[in-house]
């Protein structure tokens, strides 16, 4: 057994608390389950650094007026286009004279929020979807998979456009789009997983317990099809950040004077030739933080996903 | 169908299934999985449905569990009809364990979520004292109570999977194949242990298996089934003295005897 | 039982290197196996599947095979590089699995596979190695070789797809065959057809049968000589016959907890395991 295998017994109290055989309670065997995920996460070196650069963005998004060494918004037309490594300005200043890094920083804070809102809702909308429609079957599952498939025959940045341009554009119509176009995969990875958990021994158990189909498809279905969604959520976030970043780009994200990052990339599009660094420098961090998110995504895949685990 | 001469049957069986039939798909690719089965099962008593892969015994049990709704028939427990779906009440009062217990336990699910389930879906009061009692009974410690399956031997997870349906205090349980994926010494261990259930109990036990020998020393009257249907009725002192009067029940009788050069010669094949 | 042994096993380990410990499957077993039916059984986790496979030298990394003597009819079955290996496997030793499902290519006829398992090792027209399969389907009982020879996997019965299995393993005569629970998932008629072709191979062609199973009595009955296995070594090796008059508790102890037709009892032995069973010192199963 794994947790044998780490030879425990040497070890802190807290080691041994993380790793017993005999979990004194609930609470105890769910926190000696996660320890084990993390132990095989962290003998992943590029999902470590996934995971660093993702925990990276949190922090400077948490913390942005501490690290941001400008005022954002302050306009100095003096020192416009001011090239990296300026006095005073690391990243150089853009058209207006605003300091780029301070921008960045706090451009972070807005990355997080499309990241996090489309993480919480797109990922639920299509786990319940998924597994309604697998669990059910019949013509439940017909129309919640055709109405899927209506949302998975557009590009995502096309419906996304649509839904801006039917709304107003703005940073919540830019992550209500987002939502509302990257839910359908997550149903389709639900439902697939929910058709061959629907039929086995324990769901069948269970059924037999008198269970409700709600308490199948939440207690016992759902908890199964977390994981795959999960790690899909992580991979798809770089496109859900470039997403947000070309709607930015577009106008039709967050509008100016906003520091998104796509929106500066739009912005210092005008001067790439001759002054890079004001596109470049939003395009290092939206790479940057997409890289992490995709590497982190890796890595929980391989801790999780039990067929590839030892 | 030849019933049996020696097996009085006393007044209101406690399971009863009259004419079942199943049948899965439609039209040509319709399977008869089930012909015309009929037997009736005493208070206290087990009774065995004994076949090969495909005889149907597996499908009756599921009919009677409530699994599979498609049955055409009568099914009676304590001579009230079954539906094809079925409330609360029957649940509390029939359960049934399954052939696989690494598949019959929710991967994700600790002993103590396992075993609460059931108290919770049917409200029960006391659960974690139910649920240690219960744990003592099938003889897992405390100390099994926050385990994942993962962490389990098969048997473990059997004697789990059989609390879980302790949980309730059913009369009945039905037993798909129990032992049939344990090695013989656990086997030994659960067959023992379902039998003090059912003494300590009065359970009665509806036991499905493709083993003669575990049929033999479980039950007190088994069907042997082939193709769906009930080719004959046994107690267990005619099974002993191989009084048999079908030959495909002399058959199988023989082939579980172990390997015999001639009886393999003259084995008819009935597919 | 033949006096020359074709396989000649001494001190075999296989182990397995985790990331923190090394688990020894198999703990240093010497047997031989003659031109006979020999049974080799145990429960799960007794090694007895790792040493079928190790014979043959199919325990992938981590599993790393050890011994001082695996020797084939004089080749020296650890030292063999992979070519001559191959040379070997399938054509002189052959192996039977537990599942035909798993064993048989799903998109490719029947027919085809036996057939491409003949020409690996013959030159002959594609005539000649249809007829050879042909005749080997009626060899394993298939009453109509033709239909089957058309058929796809998922078309034949479980029984009838280990018939198939065995249909292709024969082809090239091999002398030694380790058929690995190769009746389990066979119901208990099917499998008396199934073990009568594995005792006519045996009996009429004079093959050696490693036949790894879990199930005391059917080895009692089928093979020639039984060899028991726990935790990675031999507890005990006897004629099948005298296998009702085992001597060692574990033995014993499996037999008293089988449950039989003809012996009612209340409850069945329960097998209590010894610390002590362990650390004994492995049987030499050789041919004396």
């Amino acid at each position: 057994m794994a947790a044998s295998d780490l030879q425990a017994e040497n070890g802190g109290g807290l080691r041994a608390w993380l790793t017993t055989e005999t979990p004194a309670s609930r609470l105890q065997a769910r926190t000696v389950q996660a320890y084990l995920v993390w132990l095989a996460f962290a003998r992943n070196p590029l999902g470590l650094v996934g995971l660093g650069i993702v925990l990276a963005l949190i922090l400077v998004a948490l913390f942005a007026p501490l690290l941001a060494n400008h005022d954002p918004f302050a306009q100095d037309l003096a020192a416009r286009l001011q090239p990296p490594g300026s006095p005073g300005h690391w990243f150089g200043t853009d058209e207006l004279g605003r300091d780029i890094y301070s921008r960045i920083v706090h451009g972070a804070w807005i990355t997080l929020k499309i990241v996090g809102l489309v993480a919480l809702t797109a990922p639920l909308a299509g786990l319940i979807v998924g597994t309604v429609s697998g669990y059910f079957g019949g013509w439940v599952d017909i129309v919640l998979m055709r109405f899927t498939d209506v949302f998975l025959a557009f590009p995502r940045l096309i419906l996304a456009l649509a839904f801006v341009a039917a709304l107003e554009p703005g940073i919540e119509s830019a992550i209500l789009a987002i939502a509302l176009t990257s839910w359908p995969p997550y149903a389709r990875i639900a439902r697939a997983e929910t058709l061959t958990i629907r039929n086995s021994d324990y769901i069948n158990a269970v059924r037999l317990l008198g269970a409700s189909r709600l308490r199948i498809i939440v207690g016992h279905v759902a908890p199964l099809c977390l994981s795959s969604v999960v790690i899909r959520v992580t991979l798809d976030m770089a496109g859900i950040i470039l997403t947000a970043a070309g709607l930015g780009f577009l106008g039709l994200g967050a509008q100016p004077p906003t520091p998104e990052w796509g929106a500066m990339i739009s912005a210092g599009r005008k001067f790439l030739l001759d002054q890079w660094w004001v596109a470049t420098m939003p395009g290092l961090a939206i790479f940057i933080v997409s890289l992490g998110f995709n590497l982190l995504g890796d890595g929980l895949r391989d801790a999780l996903d039990p067929r590839s685990a030892g | 169908m030849p019933a049996s001469a020696e097996a009085p049957v006393p007044a209101g069986p406690k399971v009863e299934a009259a004419q079942l039939d199943v049948v899965f798909g439609r039209g040509a690719a319709a399977v008869h999985a089930v012909r015309d089965v009929s037997f009736q099962v005493a208070q206290g008593e087990t009774f065995g449905l004994v076949g090969e892969s495909g005889s149907g015994k597996s499908t009756v049990l599921r009919a009677l569990s409530g699994l599979n709704p498609d049955w055409t028939g009568r099914l009676e427990v304590d001579g009230r009809a079954l539906g094809p779906k079925r409330g609360k009440a029957f649940f509390k009062q029939v359960q049934m364990v399954f052939q696989d217990p690494y598949g019959s336990i929710h991967p994700r699910h600790t002993v103590d979520r396992v075993l609460s389930e059931p108290a919770d879906i049917h409200g029960l009061p006391d659960v974690e004292g139910r649920m240690l009692r219960t744990l003592a009974e099938v003889g897992l410690g405390p100390e099994f109570r926050f385990r994942y399956p993962h962490q389990l031997s098969g048997g473990q997870r059997q004697r789990v999977a059989i609390a879980r349906c302790l949980m309730l205090e059913p009369e009945i349980l039905l037993l798909d194949e129990p032992t049939s994926a344990l090695d013989v010494s656990v086997q030994a261990e659960i067959l023992n242990l379902l039998k003090r259930l059912k003494a300590e109990h009065a359970l009665t036990f509806i036991l499905v298996s493709h083993d003669l020998a575990v049929i033999a020393h479980m039950c007190e009257r088994l069907a042997v089934m082939n193709n769906g249907r009930i080719v004959e009725e046994l107690s267990v002192d005619q099974l002993r003295r191989h009084e048999t009067r079908q030959a495909y029940s002399r058959q199988l009788l023989r082939a579980s005897e172990g390997y015999d050069r001639d009886a393999a010669r003259e084995q008819i094949t009935y597919d | 039982m033949a006096e020359t042994p074709l396989l000649s096993v001494e001190d075999l380990h296989v182990r397995f290197h985790t990331r923190t410990r090394v688990v020894e499957a198999v703990r240093g077993i010497s047997f031989q196996v003659g031109r006979e039916k020999v049974g080799i059984v145990g429960e799960s986790g007794s090694g007895k599947t790792m040493t079928g496979r190790a014979v043959l030298r199919l325990v992938r990394p981590p599993g790393e095979v050890t011994a001082r003597r695996l020797d084939f009819l004089g080749t020296d079955l650890l030292t063999a590089d992979e070519k001559a290996l191959r040379a070997i496997r399938g054509d002189r030793i052959s192996m039977v699995m537990q599942d035909p499902k798993f064993s048989l290519n799903p998109v490719m006829k029947v027919g085809r596979q036996i057939a491409e398992a003949y020409r690996v090792h013959s030159r002959a027209s594609a005539a000649e190695t249809r007829d050879k399969a042909l005749k080997m389907l009626e060899a394993v009982r298939i009453r109509d070789p033709e239909r089957v020879y058309e058929a796809y996997p998922h078309e034949v019965s479980g029984g009838m797809g280990q018939r198939i299995m065995i249909a292709m393993m024969m082809i090239p005569d091999p002398e030694l065959m380790i058929a690995d629970e190769p009746t389990s998932a066979l119901d208990v008629t099917v499998q008396m057809q199934v073990l009568a072709i594995l005792d006519d191979l045996v009996t009429q062609r004079g093959m050696g049968l490693m036949f790894i199973s879990h199930d005391l009595n059917l080895v009692a009955s089928f093979c020639d000589r039984v060899i028991i296995m726990y935790a990675g070594r031999i507890v005990e090796t006897c004629r099948a016959s005298e296998l009702a008059q085992a001597q060692h508790p574990y033995t014993r102890g499996l037999l008293a907890s089988l449950p039989r037709v003809d012996e009612p009892r209340d409850a069945l032995a329960v097998l209590q395991r010894e610390a002590g069973w362990r650390d004994e010192e492995s049987v030499d199963a050789r041919l004396r």
